[in-house]
């Protein structure tokens, strides 16, 4: 805005009696590094030579992730039975664990869509990094609808595709809009992160030619498309960045709704409510923060970003996760709440059962940490010591999952036929297979880290005060 | 060099520098030019005299096409290809074709907007004269510059090296074409 620079004159008179405080704005890049500097923190991270730790990290993470793989050829070879799942719990771990993944997925579409929209600054030096974040958890939610639906190699049975018996999909059923949902989150959220990568690509391109490896320098180039910082091209790209975190708002939001949508639209008491569009999303935005909390701590002390990852991001991040935590912990309330007062005795019951049931161990995990643990995070003092944070963001990942749980096994295990209801517990396979997730997600993070450039370098440089075609003094 | 350079390329160190300059070579009237930065500098196209960018409507069209597709396809397979009862429900509503057609709005969007930028920005491109000069390592990385294509109508090796000149560009240099 050009009326932005004089300021000064065009000010309220007001304003000189009442005399403000000056509010400073948060330095997003600290100790006044240079562009330069900038570039070689963030590509010394791949042209530096390959550290102990990764490897070790990455064969454990391998062998982790062989869980997976060990208990999904199990599950093809031999029948879906191999799960615990039986009447009246025909949906149990599988789809908790689709929703926890996918819920994790969608802190990186916030941070790189709804918080450039909002022109939150502070999502540069972390977006990169949580779009990462998102492709990989897409990826370990995917592998549970595909596999919980027993013969795996029907799975395109899903997809508009004709098939020899003439017959097409359901699509008055929330499970087909899933697959639309999930497929369309996964595939732009690839797009999105691409573009986002594509200027870096360049820079990498360009510095291993110099350093004269070609083989990698052609491998960067051949991605980077022949990306050349030209002004009419950034003019588009900008354009197109912004459509992109435009269309991927309402994508995000309709993704958790429509998965929310498996359990509202049916008639089940404790799904059938209408709170759940809302709450589904608050719930994830929760868990994914928790989660990029999770992995950028580690990922700012190993390679020393306390620079590019201030402070100032860290009390961000935990205020989202308080917020979040706060609007979930209000949406169980009011679920209670509901129950009572819709004065339907098979709703009343779900919620009473979910608390002091069977389950009733699993319902206060997720109470303990969903609603209070966030509650730390008013505090000044816990949100600067990096370590207890990084303990709390685990125990919202664990209370995330345990919401999943809660929700779709309690209420089915009482489900309206008392002769019916039973309890769940997982088999072996299952809790493998799940178990291995971690380990596919850790792979591909590792394999994200060592390879492409964890912050857009392009736009933290534009962020940074020397940036500013009016010179610093102007903000 | 014998042949005909590509062009110009002149080095600015700081943002405001290469900000003004820009808005310089824009007042002598140069239309085949364009400025080398590493990172979209707010307000140089306005410096640059470029118009708003064309993207947009690619992604209006891939929108529109997306939504017609989610609910053309879903009109299609259940009420004129294989009409089936399910539930009581009626073969087709747009409320039920809703959600899924909203989802191929956004993605074929998506698809339309990046497709769109690519096509503008002529890209992929791989070998470009300024892909091809040393400059293009500091372009990348912390520094500013201005190209002015040969191919301009205005295009005067020597009016056009003293323009830069006085514009604050440093080490100056011919494009291998």
């Amino acid at each position: 805005m050009a009326s932005h620079a004089n300021t000064s004159a065009a000010q309220p008179a007001i304003l000189n009696e009442v005399n403000p405080t000056p509010f400073p704005r948060a330095t997003l890049v600290e100790n006044n590094r240079s562009f330069g500097w900038v570039t070689d923190k963030i590509c010394g991270i791949i042209e530096g030579k390959t550290p102990t730790w990764w490897w070790v990290c990455f064969i454990l993470a391998c062998c982790v992730a062989s869980f997976t793989v060990v208990g999904i050829i199990y599950l093809v070879s031999t029948g879906v039975g191999v799960w615990g799942h039986a009447n009246p719990v025909n949906w149990a771990w599988d789809i908790v664990n689709f929703v926890f993944w996918i819920g994790i997925g969608h802190a990186g579409t916030l941070i790189s869509a709804i918080l450039c929209l909002l022109r939150q600054k502070w999502r540069t030096s972390i977006n990169r990094a949580a779009e990462a974040m998102t492709i990989f958890a897409v990826v370990c939610a995917g592998i549970f609808p595909v596999f919980h639906v027993g013969r795996v190699w029907f799975a395109w049975y899903l997809f508009p595709i004709p098939n020899s018996n003439a017959i097409w999909q359901n699509y008055r059923s929330p499970l087909e809009w899933d697959v639309f949902a999930v497929s369309t989150y996964g595939t732009v959220s690839v797009l999105f992160w691409y573009v986002g990568l594509l200027p870096d690509l360049a820079i990498l391109r360009d510095r291993f030619f110099k350093a004269g490896n070609k083989v990698r320098s052609f491998c960067y180039g051949f991605f980077a498309l022949g990306w050349r910082g030209s002004n009419r091209h950034w003019s588009n790209y900008e354009m197109a960045y912004l459509i992109l975190a435009g269309i991927s708002t309402p994508l995000v939001l309709s993704v958790h709704t429509i998965v929310s949508f498996d359990f509202a639209v049916s008639l089940l008491p404790g799904w059938h409510t209408t709170i759940f569009p809302p709450y589904f999303v608050a719930g994830a935005i929760f868990s994914g923060f928790g989660m990029v909390l999770t992995l950028m701590l580690p990922l700012r002390a190993i390679y020393g970003m306390q620079d590019l990852i201030t402070q100032y991001h860290i009390d961000c991040m935990c205020k989202i996760v308080l917020a979040t935590g706060t609007i979930v912990g209000y949406a169980y309330g009011m679920e209670f709440f509901i129950a009572w007062y819709g004065a339907n005795p098979n709703e009343g019951f779900a919620f009473i059962n979910r608390a002091f049931g069977h389950y009733a161990w699993a319902y206060w995990i997720m109470i303990s940490c969903n609603v209070i643990t966030p509650q730390f995070f008013w505090f000044k003092k816990v949100r600067e010591n990096t370590a207890l944070v990084w303990i709390l963001s685990i125990f919202v990942n664990v209370g995330m999952w345990f919401e999943r749980f809660v929700i779709i096994v309690t209420s089915l295990a009482r489900d309206f036929l008392p002769s019916s209801w039973g309890y769940y517990s997982p088999s072996i396979v299952e809790i493998f297979t799940f178990f291995g997730t971690f380990g596919v997600f850790s792979v591909l993070f590792l394999l994200f880290i060592r390879f492409l450039p964890v912050m857009p370098m392009a736009e933290i440089k534009s962020v940074m005060p020397q940036a500013d075609v009016h010179g610093k003094d102007h903000h | 060099m014998s042949a005909k350079p590509y062009g110009l390329i002149a080095t600015f160190d700081t943002t405001p520098s290469v900000y003004h300059a820009a808005e310089q070579v824009r007042d002598a009237g140069y239309k085949n030019w364009d400025c080398i930065t590493p990172f979209p500098i707010h307000g140089l196209d306005k410096a640059m005299g470029l118009k708003r960018s064309n993207v947009p409507k690619f992604s209006l069209c891939g929108g529109l096409l997306g939504f017609t597709t989610g609910m053309s396809l879903i009109f299609y397979t259940s009420y004129i290809n294989y009409p089936l009862v399910v539930g009581g429900k009626p073969y087709f509503s747009p409320l039920f074709a809703f959600p899924v057609s909203y989802e191929l709005t956004i993605l074929f969007t998506a698809f339309a907007t990046i497709g769109g930028m690519f096509f503008l920005n002529g890209l992929p491109m791989h070998y470009h004269p300024v892909l091809k000069s040393d400059k293009i390592l500091s372009g990348m990385d912390d520094k500013f510059h201005i190209v002015i294509e040969s191919a301009d109508p205005k295009f005067n090796l020597a009016l056009t090296k003293a323009l830069l000149e006085k514009a604050g560009g440093k080490d100056i240099q011919e494009l291998e074409a």
